[in-house]
Protein backbone atom coordinates (compact mmCIF):
# COMPACT_ATOMS: atom_id res chain seq x y z
CA UNK A 1 0.00 0.00 0.00
CA UNK A 2 2.74 2.40 0.90
CA UNK A 3 4.43 1.67 -2.40
CA UNK A 4 1.36 2.69 -4.30
CA UNK A 5 0.98 5.95 -2.42
CA UNK A 6 4.61 6.82 -2.75
CA UNK A 7 4.79 6.10 -6.44
CA UNK A 8 1.59 7.98 -7.16
CA UNK A 9 2.95 11.27 -5.83
CA UNK A 10 6.67 11.60 -6.25
CA UNK A 11 8.07 14.06 -3.77
CA UNK A 12 11.53 15.54 -4.25
CA UNK A 13 13.88 14.37 -1.54
CA UNK A 14 15.18 17.87 -0.98
CA UNK A 15 12.68 20.68 -0.86
CA UNK A 16 13.41 23.74 -2.93
CA UNK A 17 14.93 26.59 -0.99
CA UNK A 18 12.43 29.11 0.09
CA UNK A 19 14.66 32.01 -0.75
CA UNK A 20 13.96 35.60 0.09
CA UNK A 21 15.41 37.51 3.03
CA UNK A 22 13.69 35.49 5.76
CA UNK A 23 14.45 32.19 4.08
CA UNK A 24 18.12 33.03 3.85
CA UNK A 25 18.23 34.34 7.38
CA UNK A 26 16.59 31.17 8.63
CA UNK A 27 19.16 29.07 6.75
CA UNK A 28 22.05 31.05 8.19
CA UNK A 29 20.69 30.66 11.71
CA UNK A 30 20.17 26.94 11.21
CA UNK A 31 23.75 26.47 10.05
CA UNK A 32 25.15 28.57 12.91
CA UNK A 33 23.40 27.54 16.11
CA UNK A 34 25.91 29.63 18.04
CA UNK A 35 24.82 32.74 16.18
CA UNK A 36 21.20 31.94 16.95
CA UNK A 37 22.06 31.44 20.62
CA UNK A 38 23.95 34.72 20.65
CA UNK A 39 21.03 36.57 19.07
CA UNK A 40 18.61 35.05 21.57
CA UNK A 41 20.75 35.80 24.59
CA UNK A 42 22.04 39.22 23.63
CA UNK A 43 18.92 41.30 24.40
CA UNK A 44 18.12 39.88 27.86
CA UNK A 45 21.75 39.71 28.91
CA UNK A 46 22.41 43.23 27.69
CA UNK A 47 19.36 44.54 29.52
CA UNK A 48 19.96 42.72 32.81
CA UNK A 49 23.73 42.80 32.63
CA UNK A 50 24.13 46.44 31.68
CA UNK A 51 21.10 48.12 33.19
CA UNK A 52 20.74 46.04 36.32
CA UNK A 53 24.17 44.69 37.21
CA UNK A 54 25.75 47.93 36.01
CA UNK A 55 23.73 50.01 38.41
CA UNK A 56 24.26 47.50 41.19
CA UNK A 57 28.03 47.74 40.78
CA UNK A 58 27.85 51.52 40.55
CA UNK A 59 25.98 51.49 43.86
CA UNK A 60 28.50 49.19 45.53
CA UNK A 61 31.31 51.38 44.23
CA UNK A 62 29.73 54.43 45.83
CA UNK A 63 29.69 52.73 49.21
CA UNK A 64 33.48 53.13 49.16
CA UNK A 65 33.17 56.89 48.71
CA UNK A 66 32.58 59.17 51.63
CA UNK A 67 30.68 62.37 52.23
CA UNK A 68 32.33 65.60 53.26
CA UNK A 69 30.65 66.55 56.51
CA UNK A 70 30.95 70.30 55.98
CA UNK A 71 30.13 70.79 52.33
CA UNK A 72 27.85 67.75 51.99
CA UNK A 73 29.63 66.89 48.73
CA UNK A 74 30.63 63.37 47.86
CA UNK A 75 34.33 62.73 48.07
CA UNK A 76 35.30 60.22 45.38
CA UNK A 77 38.32 58.67 47.04
CA UNK A 78 38.45 55.05 47.99
CA UNK A 79 37.82 54.73 51.72
CA UNK A 80 36.28 52.38 54.25
CA UNK A 81 35.16 55.32 56.39
CA UNK A 82 31.50 54.92 55.38
CA UNK A 83 31.53 51.29 56.45
CA UNK A 84 33.00 52.44 59.75
CA UNK A 85 29.96 54.67 60.22
CA UNK A 86 27.77 51.57 60.06
CA UNK A 87 29.37 50.49 63.33
CA UNK A 88 28.19 53.60 65.18
CA UNK A 89 25.78 52.58 67.95
CA UNK A 90 22.82 54.32 66.34
CA UNK A 91 23.37 52.51 63.03
CA UNK A 92 24.14 49.17 64.68
CA UNK A 93 20.81 49.53 66.49
CA UNK A 94 19.03 49.80 63.16
CA UNK A 95 20.79 46.73 61.77
CA UNK A 96 20.17 44.59 64.86
CA UNK A 97 16.54 45.71 65.06
CA UNK A 98 15.94 44.79 61.41
CA UNK A 99 17.68 41.41 61.55
CA UNK A 100 15.86 40.52 64.80
CA UNK A 101 12.53 41.50 63.28
CA UNK A 102 13.29 39.44 60.17
CA UNK A 103 14.16 36.42 62.31
CA UNK A 104 10.99 36.64 64.44
CA UNK A 105 8.80 37.24 61.40
CA UNK A 106 10.35 34.19 59.71
CA UNK A 107 9.74 31.97 62.76
CA UNK A 108 6.14 33.11 63.16
CA UNK A 109 5.41 32.68 59.44
CA UNK A 110 6.77 29.14 59.55
CA UNK A 111 4.56 28.26 62.53
CA UNK A 112 1.41 29.69 60.94
CA UNK A 113 2.22 28.38 57.46
CA UNK A 114 2.92 24.76 58.43
CA UNK A 115 -0.66 23.62 59.22
CA UNK A 116 -2.01 25.28 56.06
CA UNK A 117 0.70 23.74 53.90
CA UNK A 118 0.33 20.33 55.55
CA UNK A 119 -3.42 20.28 55.13
CA UNK A 120 -3.18 21.43 51.51
CA UNK A 121 -0.49 18.85 50.71
CA UNK A 122 -1.89 15.83 52.50
CA UNK A 123 -5.63 16.09 53.00
CA UNK A 124 -7.00 18.53 50.44
CA UNK A 125 -8.28 16.75 47.33
CA UNK A 126 -10.14 17.83 44.21
CA UNK A 127 -12.18 20.95 44.79
CA UNK A 128 -10.54 21.65 48.14
CA UNK A 129 -7.10 21.47 46.54
CA UNK A 130 -8.07 24.21 44.07
CA UNK A 131 -9.63 26.22 46.88
CA UNK A 132 -6.46 26.02 48.95
CA UNK A 133 -4.28 26.86 45.96
CA UNK A 134 -6.30 29.95 45.07
CA UNK A 135 -6.70 30.75 48.77
CA UNK A 136 -2.93 31.10 48.98
CA UNK A 137 -2.37 32.66 45.55
CA UNK A 138 -4.96 35.43 45.84
CA UNK A 139 -3.49 37.02 48.98
CA UNK A 140 0.00 36.50 47.55
CA UNK A 141 -0.79 38.50 44.44
CA UNK A 142 -3.17 41.05 45.94
CA UNK A 143 -1.85 44.56 46.07
CA UNK A 144 0.86 45.00 48.66
CA UNK A 145 -0.32 48.47 49.63
CA UNK A 146 -3.93 47.40 49.91
CA UNK A 147 -2.87 44.66 52.32
CA UNK A 148 -1.04 47.20 54.46
CA UNK A 149 -4.02 49.53 54.22
CA UNK A 150 -6.33 46.76 55.45
CA UNK A 151 -4.17 46.39 58.55
CA UNK A 152 -4.14 50.12 59.10
CA UNK A 153 -7.93 49.85 59.25
CA UNK A 154 -7.80 46.85 61.60
CA UNK A 155 -5.16 48.14 63.98
CA UNK A 156 -6.44 51.71 64.24
CA UNK A 157 -7.52 52.78 67.71
CA UNK A 158 -11.13 53.14 66.58
CA UNK A 159 -10.85 50.03 64.38
CA UNK A 160 -12.29 46.54 64.37
CA UNK A 161 -9.73 44.91 66.66
CA UNK A 162 -10.35 47.29 69.56
CA UNK A 163 -14.08 46.89 68.98
CA UNK A 164 -13.83 43.11 68.97
CA UNK A 165 -11.75 43.00 72.15
CA UNK A 166 -14.22 45.40 73.76
CA UNK A 167 -17.09 43.06 72.94
CA UNK A 168 -15.14 40.17 74.46
CA UNK A 169 -14.24 42.32 77.51
CA UNK A 170 -10.57 41.75 76.79
CA UNK A 171 -9.47 45.39 76.49
CA UNK A 172 -7.34 45.01 79.61
CA UNK A 173 -5.26 42.43 77.73
CA UNK A 174 -4.53 44.85 74.90
CA UNK A 175 -3.71 47.65 77.35
CA UNK A 176 -1.41 45.38 79.32
CA UNK A 177 0.37 44.32 76.11
CA UNK A 178 0.73 47.92 74.91
CA UNK A 179 2.26 48.98 78.21
CA UNK A 180 5.13 46.51 77.76
CA UNK A 181 8.45 48.26 77.07
CA UNK A 182 9.65 47.19 73.56
CA UNK A 183 6.63 45.69 71.84
CA UNK A 184 4.10 48.19 73.18
CA UNK A 185 3.20 51.76 72.24
CA UNK A 186 0.32 54.19 72.11
CA UNK A 187 -1.78 51.90 69.94
CA UNK A 188 -1.11 48.77 67.93
CA UNK A 189 -0.67 50.73 64.73
CA UNK A 190 2.33 52.59 66.17
CA UNK A 191 4.04 49.65 67.88
CA UNK A 192 6.51 46.96 66.89
CA UNK A 193 3.74 44.44 67.49
CA UNK A 194 1.77 46.05 64.68
CA UNK A 195 4.80 46.05 62.38
CA UNK A 196 5.38 42.39 63.21
CA UNK A 197 1.77 41.36 62.48
CA UNK A 198 1.75 43.13 59.13
CA UNK A 199 5.10 41.63 58.10
CA UNK A 200 3.84 38.13 58.93
CA UNK A 201 0.60 38.75 57.07
CA UNK A 202 2.20 40.11 53.93
CA UNK A 203 4.93 37.44 53.59
CA UNK A 204 2.97 34.41 54.83
CA UNK A 205 2.04 33.04 51.35
CA UNK A 206 5.75 33.04 50.40
CA UNK A 207 6.31 30.63 53.28
CA UNK A 208 3.30 28.38 52.60
CA UNK A 209 4.13 27.56 48.96
CA UNK A 210 7.61 26.03 49.44
CA UNK A 211 6.57 24.13 52.60
CA UNK A 212 3.63 22.72 50.69
CA UNK A 213 5.91 21.74 47.80
CA UNK A 214 8.24 19.94 50.23
CA UNK A 215 5.39 18.16 52.06
CA UNK A 216 3.78 16.95 48.83
CA UNK A 217 6.85 14.86 48.25
CA UNK A 218 6.47 13.07 51.60
CA UNK A 219 4.64 9.76 50.98
CA UNK A 220 1.64 9.33 53.28
CA UNK A 221 2.64 5.80 54.22
CA UNK A 222 5.85 7.14 55.76
CA UNK A 223 3.76 8.88 58.40
CA UNK A 224 1.65 5.74 58.85
CA UNK A 225 4.73 3.57 59.18
CA UNK A 226 5.95 5.85 61.90
CA UNK A 227 2.73 5.53 63.90
CA UNK A 228 2.58 1.78 63.23
CA UNK A 229 5.99 1.54 64.83
CA UNK A 230 4.57 3.15 67.91
CA UNK A 231 5.46 6.81 67.57
CA UNK A 232 3.07 9.35 69.03
CA UNK A 233 1.87 12.12 66.66
CA UNK A 234 4.34 14.46 68.32
CA UNK A 235 7.23 12.06 67.75
CA UNK A 236 6.18 11.51 64.15
CA UNK A 237 6.18 15.24 63.61
CA UNK A 238 9.59 15.74 65.23
CA UNK A 239 11.36 12.77 63.68
CA UNK A 240 9.68 12.27 60.30
CA UNK A 241 7.63 15.22 59.05
CA UNK A 242 9.70 18.12 60.29
CA UNK A 243 13.07 16.94 58.95
CA UNK A 244 11.50 16.27 55.56
CA UNK A 245 9.74 19.65 55.51
CA UNK A 246 12.83 21.53 56.65
CA UNK A 247 14.21 22.29 53.16
CA UNK A 248 10.83 23.81 52.30
CA UNK A 249 10.82 25.88 55.48
CA UNK A 250 14.34 27.12 54.75
CA UNK A 251 13.34 27.96 51.17
CA UNK A 252 10.34 29.92 52.42
CA UNK A 253 12.44 31.65 55.04
CA UNK A 254 14.70 32.98 52.27
CA UNK A 255 11.73 35.02 51.05
CA UNK A 256 10.42 36.13 54.43
CA UNK A 257 13.89 37.01 55.67
CA UNK A 258 15.03 38.87 52.58
CA UNK A 259 11.75 40.73 52.10
CA UNK A 260 11.67 41.87 55.73
CA UNK A 261 15.28 43.02 55.58
CA UNK A 262 14.64 45.29 52.62
CA UNK A 263 11.18 46.61 53.33
CA UNK A 264 10.80 50.25 54.24
CA UNK A 265 7.10 50.86 53.63
CA UNK A 266 5.52 48.66 56.30
CA UNK A 267 7.51 50.06 59.25
CA UNK A 268 6.92 53.56 57.91
CA UNK A 269 3.14 53.18 57.84
CA UNK A 270 2.58 50.83 60.77
CA UNK A 271 5.27 51.13 63.38
CA UNK A 272 7.27 53.35 65.68
CA UNK A 273 9.58 56.19 64.68
CA UNK A 274 12.60 53.94 65.20
CA UNK A 275 14.10 53.08 61.83
CA UNK A 276 14.65 49.84 59.95
CA UNK A 277 17.44 49.30 57.37
CA UNK A 278 15.15 50.12 54.46
CA UNK A 279 14.01 53.37 56.04
CA UNK A 280 17.61 54.31 56.83
CA UNK A 281 18.58 53.73 53.18
CA UNK A 282 15.65 55.77 52.01
CA UNK A 283 16.37 58.63 54.39
CA UNK A 284 20.09 58.77 53.60
CA UNK A 285 19.69 58.76 49.83
CA UNK A 286 16.79 61.19 49.86
CA UNK A 287 16.80 64.30 52.03
CA UNK A 288 20.27 63.73 53.49
CA UNK A 289 21.85 63.11 50.09
CA UNK A 290 24.34 60.76 51.72
CA UNK A 291 24.48 58.17 48.92
CA UNK A 292 27.67 56.49 50.23
CA UNK A 293 26.11 55.68 53.61
CA UNK A 294 22.87 54.57 51.95
CA UNK A 295 24.90 52.30 49.66
CA UNK A 296 26.82 50.90 52.61
CA UNK A 297 23.51 50.17 54.33
CA UNK A 298 22.26 48.21 51.31
CA UNK A 299 25.37 46.04 51.52
CA UNK A 300 24.14 44.73 54.90
CA UNK A 301 21.11 42.84 53.53
CA UNK A 302 23.20 41.63 50.58
CA UNK A 303 25.84 40.18 52.91
CA UNK A 304 23.27 38.76 55.35
CA UNK A 305 21.37 37.17 52.47
CA UNK A 306 24.61 35.89 50.95
CA UNK A 307 25.40 33.93 54.12
CA UNK A 308 21.79 32.87 54.42
CA UNK A 309 21.65 31.54 50.85
CA UNK A 310 24.96 29.76 51.32
CA UNK A 311 23.60 28.01 54.42
CA UNK A 312 20.29 27.28 52.71
CA UNK A 313 22.03 25.72 49.72
CA UNK A 314 23.93 23.40 52.04
CA UNK A 315 20.62 22.29 53.54
CA UNK A 316 19.21 21.50 50.12
CA UNK A 317 16.62 24.27 50.23
CA UNK A 318 16.87 25.03 46.52
CA UNK A 319 15.44 21.65 45.58
CA UNK A 320 12.26 22.66 47.36
CA UNK A 321 11.74 25.86 45.39
CA UNK B 1 -1.94 1.87 46.43
CA UNK B 2 -3.33 4.89 48.22
CA UNK B 3 -3.60 4.04 51.85
CA UNK B 4 -5.00 7.32 53.07
CA UNK B 5 -8.27 7.27 51.16
CA UNK B 6 -10.56 7.22 54.14
CA UNK B 7 -8.41 9.28 56.46
CA UNK B 8 -9.51 12.69 57.53
CA UNK B 9 -7.35 15.33 59.14
CA UNK B 10 -7.03 15.65 62.92
CA UNK B 11 -9.32 18.33 64.32
CA UNK B 12 -6.44 20.47 65.55
CA UNK B 13 -4.88 20.58 62.10
CA UNK B 14 -8.22 21.49 60.51
CA UNK B 15 -8.72 24.36 62.94
CA UNK B 16 -5.15 25.63 62.51
CA UNK B 17 -5.40 25.52 58.70
CA UNK B 18 -8.80 27.21 58.72
CA UNK B 19 -7.60 29.95 61.07
CA UNK B 20 -4.55 30.50 58.85
CA UNK B 21 -6.70 30.90 55.75
CA UNK B 22 -9.08 33.23 57.59
CA UNK B 23 -6.09 35.30 58.72
CA UNK B 24 -5.10 35.60 55.04
CA UNK B 25 -8.53 36.58 53.77
CA UNK B 26 -10.47 38.52 56.40
CA UNK B 27 -8.35 41.69 56.11
CA UNK B 28 -9.02 41.83 52.38
CA UNK B 29 -12.76 41.36 52.90
CA UNK B 30 -12.72 44.24 55.37
CA UNK B 31 -11.65 46.54 52.52
CA UNK B 32 -14.98 45.83 50.81
CA UNK B 33 -16.96 46.92 53.85
CA UNK B 34 -14.99 50.12 54.30
CA UNK B 35 -15.61 51.17 50.70
CA UNK B 36 -19.26 51.74 51.63
CA UNK B 37 -18.84 53.47 54.98
CA UNK B 38 -20.28 56.93 55.60
CA UNK B 39 -17.45 57.80 58.00
CA UNK B 40 -15.00 60.32 56.55
CA UNK B 41 -12.59 61.31 59.27
CA UNK B 42 -11.51 58.05 60.91
CA UNK B 43 -11.35 54.28 60.46
CA UNK B 44 -14.29 53.76 62.80
CA UNK B 45 -15.71 50.26 63.24
CA UNK B 46 -18.54 49.32 63.01
CA UNK B 47 -19.28 51.80 60.19
CA UNK B 48 -21.94 54.30 61.28
CA UNK B 49 -23.80 53.87 57.98
CA UNK B 50 -23.50 52.68 54.42
CA UNK B 51 -23.50 54.68 51.21
CA UNK B 52 -22.43 54.34 47.60
CA UNK B 53 -21.71 58.04 47.13
CA UNK B 54 -17.91 57.57 47.35
CA UNK B 55 -17.92 55.59 44.11
CA UNK B 56 -19.31 58.63 42.29
CA UNK B 57 -16.83 60.92 44.07
CA UNK B 58 -13.92 58.67 43.13
CA UNK B 59 -15.15 58.39 39.55
CA UNK B 60 -14.96 62.17 39.10
CA UNK B 61 -11.45 62.53 40.53
CA UNK B 62 -8.94 63.44 37.81
CA UNK B 63 -5.88 62.59 39.95
CA UNK B 64 -7.08 59.00 40.42
CA UNK B 65 -7.69 58.64 36.69
CA UNK B 66 -4.28 60.07 35.83
CA UNK B 67 -2.54 57.72 38.26
CA UNK B 68 -4.52 54.77 36.93
CA UNK B 69 -3.75 55.58 33.32
CA UNK B 70 -0.02 56.00 34.03
CA UNK B 71 0.02 52.67 35.88
CA UNK B 72 -1.70 50.88 33.00
CA UNK B 73 0.68 52.39 30.42
CA UNK B 74 3.77 51.53 32.44
CA UNK B 75 2.52 48.00 33.12
CA UNK B 76 1.63 47.43 29.45
CA UNK B 77 5.01 48.53 28.09
CA UNK B 78 6.99 46.76 30.83
CA UNK B 79 5.04 43.58 30.18
CA UNK B 80 5.74 43.82 26.45
CA UNK B 81 9.48 44.26 27.06
CA UNK B 82 9.47 41.46 29.65
CA UNK B 83 7.64 39.12 27.27
CA UNK B 84 10.28 39.55 24.57
CA UNK B 85 13.29 39.35 26.89
CA UNK B 86 11.87 36.58 29.08
CA UNK B 87 10.91 34.36 26.15
CA UNK B 88 14.28 34.79 24.41
CA UNK B 89 16.09 33.96 27.60
CA UNK B 90 13.87 30.97 28.40
CA UNK B 91 14.30 29.60 24.86
CA UNK B 92 18.06 29.92 25.03
CA UNK B 93 18.34 28.36 28.49
CA UNK B 94 15.97 25.46 27.93
CA UNK B 95 16.74 24.52 24.33
CA UNK B 96 20.50 24.63 24.37
CA UNK B 97 23.39 23.78 26.61
CA UNK B 98 26.08 26.39 26.91
CA UNK B 99 28.69 27.60 29.30
CA UNK B 100 27.28 29.95 31.92
CA UNK B 101 23.70 28.72 31.69
CA UNK B 102 23.30 28.69 35.47
CA UNK B 103 24.67 32.21 35.67
CA UNK B 104 22.06 33.42 33.21
CA UNK B 105 19.18 31.99 35.23
CA UNK B 106 20.66 33.52 38.38
CA UNK B 107 20.95 36.87 36.59
CA UNK B 108 17.27 36.76 35.66
CA UNK B 109 16.14 35.90 39.20
CA UNK B 110 18.44 38.39 40.94
CA UNK B 111 16.25 41.52 40.55
CA UNK B 112 13.47 39.77 42.45
CA UNK B 113 15.65 37.86 44.90
CA UNK B 114 17.38 40.95 46.24
CA UNK B 115 15.17 43.30 48.26
CA UNK B 116 13.37 45.82 46.06
CA UNK B 117 15.00 48.73 47.81
CA UNK B 118 18.40 47.63 46.49
CA UNK B 119 17.15 47.48 42.92
CA UNK B 120 15.50 50.84 43.42
CA UNK B 121 18.42 52.73 44.89
CA UNK B 122 20.87 51.11 42.46
CA UNK B 123 18.82 52.30 39.48
CA UNK B 124 18.28 55.73 41.01
CA UNK B 125 21.95 56.34 41.67
CA UNK B 126 22.79 55.04 38.19
CA UNK B 127 20.31 57.48 36.62
CA UNK B 128 21.87 60.24 38.69
CA UNK B 129 25.39 59.30 37.63
CA UNK B 130 24.39 59.07 33.97
CA UNK B 131 22.36 62.29 34.35
CA UNK B 132 19.22 60.70 32.95
CA UNK B 133 16.18 62.75 34.02
CA UNK B 134 13.38 60.83 35.72
CA UNK B 135 10.50 60.19 33.37
CA UNK B 136 7.95 57.68 32.24
CA UNK B 137 10.76 55.64 30.69
CA UNK B 138 12.83 55.38 33.87
CA UNK B 139 9.80 53.79 35.57
CA UNK B 140 9.40 51.35 32.68
CA UNK B 141 13.10 50.49 32.82
CA UNK B 142 12.82 49.51 36.48
CA UNK B 143 9.59 47.56 36.08
CA UNK B 144 10.69 45.61 33.01
CA UNK B 145 13.83 44.50 34.84
CA UNK B 146 11.94 42.62 37.53
CA UNK B 147 9.04 41.54 35.28
CA UNK B 148 11.37 39.45 33.08
CA UNK B 149 11.64 36.77 35.76
CA UNK B 150 7.89 36.07 35.86
CA UNK B 151 7.66 35.55 32.10
CA UNK B 152 10.91 33.58 32.17
CA UNK B 153 9.67 31.19 34.90
CA UNK B 154 6.44 30.45 33.06
CA UNK B 155 8.11 30.07 29.68
CA UNK B 156 10.93 27.83 30.97
CA UNK B 157 8.43 25.48 32.63
CA UNK B 158 6.49 25.19 29.37
CA UNK B 159 9.58 24.77 27.19
CA UNK B 160 10.63 21.85 29.39
CA UNK B 161 7.38 20.08 28.65
CA UNK B 162 7.50 20.86 24.93
CA UNK B 163 9.29 18.10 23.15
CA UNK B 164 12.26 19.13 21.04
CA UNK B 165 11.34 16.52 18.44
CA UNK B 166 8.30 18.63 17.49
CA UNK B 167 10.65 21.35 16.32
CA UNK B 168 12.82 18.86 14.45
CA UNK B 169 9.74 17.34 12.82
CA UNK B 170 8.64 20.77 11.66
CA UNK B 171 12.08 21.43 10.17
CA UNK B 172 12.09 17.98 8.51
CA UNK B 173 8.77 18.76 6.91
CA UNK B 174 10.32 21.79 5.28
CA UNK B 175 9.40 24.69 7.52
CA UNK B 176 12.10 27.28 8.04
CA UNK B 177 12.96 28.69 11.46
CA UNK B 178 10.39 31.47 11.35
CA UNK B 179 7.59 29.17 10.19
CA UNK B 180 8.49 26.72 12.94
CA UNK B 181 8.34 29.51 15.49
CA UNK B 182 5.03 30.81 14.18
CA UNK B 183 3.23 27.49 13.70
CA UNK B 184 4.85 25.10 16.18
CA UNK B 185 6.59 26.89 19.04
CA UNK B 186 4.21 29.78 19.54
CA UNK B 187 1.01 27.69 19.82
CA UNK B 188 2.80 25.47 22.34
CA UNK B 189 4.04 28.21 24.63
CA UNK B 190 1.20 30.66 23.95
CA UNK B 191 -0.85 30.11 27.10
CA UNK B 192 2.27 30.08 29.28
CA UNK B 193 3.27 33.44 27.80
CA UNK B 194 -0.21 34.81 28.33
CA UNK B 195 -0.14 33.68 31.96
CA UNK B 196 3.35 35.05 32.48
CA UNK B 197 2.37 38.31 30.81
CA UNK B 198 -0.66 38.71 33.04
CA UNK B 199 1.34 38.06 36.17
CA UNK B 200 4.01 40.50 34.97
CA UNK B 201 1.26 43.06 34.39
CA UNK B 202 -0.11 42.48 37.90
CA UNK B 203 3.38 42.73 39.37
CA UNK B 204 4.15 45.99 37.59
CA UNK B 205 0.70 47.43 38.29
CA UNK B 206 1.22 46.87 42.01
CA UNK B 207 4.92 47.76 42.34
CA UNK B 208 5.74 50.58 44.70
CA UNK B 209 9.20 50.12 46.23
CA UNK B 210 11.26 50.38 43.05
CA UNK B 211 8.86 52.96 41.63
CA UNK B 212 9.41 55.42 44.47
CA UNK B 213 13.06 55.51 43.42
CA UNK B 214 12.67 55.61 39.64
CA UNK B 215 9.71 57.99 39.31
CA UNK B 216 10.12 61.72 39.23
CA UNK B 217 6.99 63.76 39.73
CA UNK B 218 4.64 61.24 38.12
CA UNK B 219 2.25 59.30 40.28
CA UNK B 220 1.42 55.71 39.50
CA UNK B 221 -1.59 54.31 41.32
CA UNK B 222 0.51 52.61 44.05
CA UNK B 223 2.41 55.87 44.61
CA UNK B 224 -0.91 57.67 44.92
CA UNK B 225 -2.02 55.08 47.50
CA UNK B 226 1.25 55.36 49.37
CA UNK B 227 0.76 59.13 49.68
CA UNK B 228 -2.68 58.49 51.10
CA UNK B 229 -1.34 55.90 53.53
CA UNK B 230 1.39 58.19 54.84
CA UNK B 231 -0.78 61.32 54.95
CA UNK B 232 -4.46 60.33 54.84
CA UNK B 233 -6.42 63.13 53.24
CA UNK B 234 -9.38 61.54 51.50
CA UNK B 235 -10.05 58.31 53.34
CA UNK B 236 -13.32 57.43 51.56
CA UNK B 237 -11.71 57.80 48.11
CA UNK B 238 -8.78 55.64 49.24
CA UNK B 239 -11.21 52.98 50.47
CA UNK B 240 -12.90 52.83 47.09
CA UNK B 241 -9.60 52.77 45.17
CA UNK B 242 -8.33 49.95 47.44
CA UNK B 243 -11.41 47.90 46.74
CA UNK B 244 -11.16 48.41 42.99
CA UNK B 245 -7.48 47.45 43.06
CA UNK B 246 -8.30 44.19 44.86
CA UNK B 247 -10.93 43.35 42.25
CA UNK B 248 -8.70 44.31 39.32
CA UNK B 249 -5.71 42.22 40.51
CA UNK B 250 -8.00 39.26 41.16
CA UNK B 251 -8.89 38.82 37.49
CA UNK B 252 -5.41 38.28 35.98
CA UNK B 253 -4.55 35.83 38.78
CA UNK B 254 -7.64 33.72 38.21
CA UNK B 255 -7.05 33.86 34.45
CA UNK B 256 -3.39 32.90 34.82
CA UNK B 257 -4.42 29.99 37.03
CA UNK B 258 -6.87 28.64 34.45
CA UNK B 259 -4.31 29.01 31.67
CA UNK B 260 -1.60 27.02 33.42
CA UNK B 261 -3.54 24.62 35.64
CA UNK B 262 -2.84 21.62 33.42
CA UNK B 263 0.86 22.28 33.87
CA UNK B 264 2.98 21.15 36.76
CA UNK B 265 4.44 24.52 37.62
CA UNK B 266 3.08 27.01 40.05
CA UNK B 267 2.64 30.10 37.99
CA UNK B 268 3.27 32.66 40.69
CA UNK B 269 5.79 30.85 42.80
CA UNK B 270 8.60 32.97 41.47
CA UNK B 271 7.29 36.28 42.72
Amino acid sequence: MTDAVLSARPVPAILPRRGGFFGNLSDILWRNPKLLLFLMLAPPVLWLGVVYLGSLFALLLQSFFSIDEFSGLINRDFTLKTYGELLLPSNMDIIIRTVAMAAIVTLASAVIAFPIAYYAARYARGKWKVLFYLGIMLPLWSSYLVKIYAWKLILAKEGILTWLLGKLHLNWLLDAWLSLPVVGGNSLSVSFTGTFIVFVYVWLPFMILPIQAALERVPANLVEASSDLGASPGQTFRNVLFPLALPGIVAGSIFTFSLTLGDYIIPQIIGTSRLFIGQAVYAHQGTAGNIPLAAAFTVVPIVVMGFYLWGAKRMGAFDAL
Amino acid sequence: MRSDRSQSAPLGLKIAAACGLLFLHLPLLLIFVYAFTTEEKSYQWPPPGFTTQWFAVTWSRPDVWQALSLSVQVAAISTAVALVLGTLCAAAVSQTRFFGRETISLLVILPIALPGIITGIALRSAFNLAEIPFSFWTIVLGHATFCVVVVYNNAVARFRRTSGSLIEASMDLGADGFQTFRHVILPNIGTALLAGGMLAFALSFDEVIVTTFTAGQQQTLPIWMLEELVRPRQRPVTNVVAMVVVLVTLLPILAAYYLTRDGDQIAGAGK
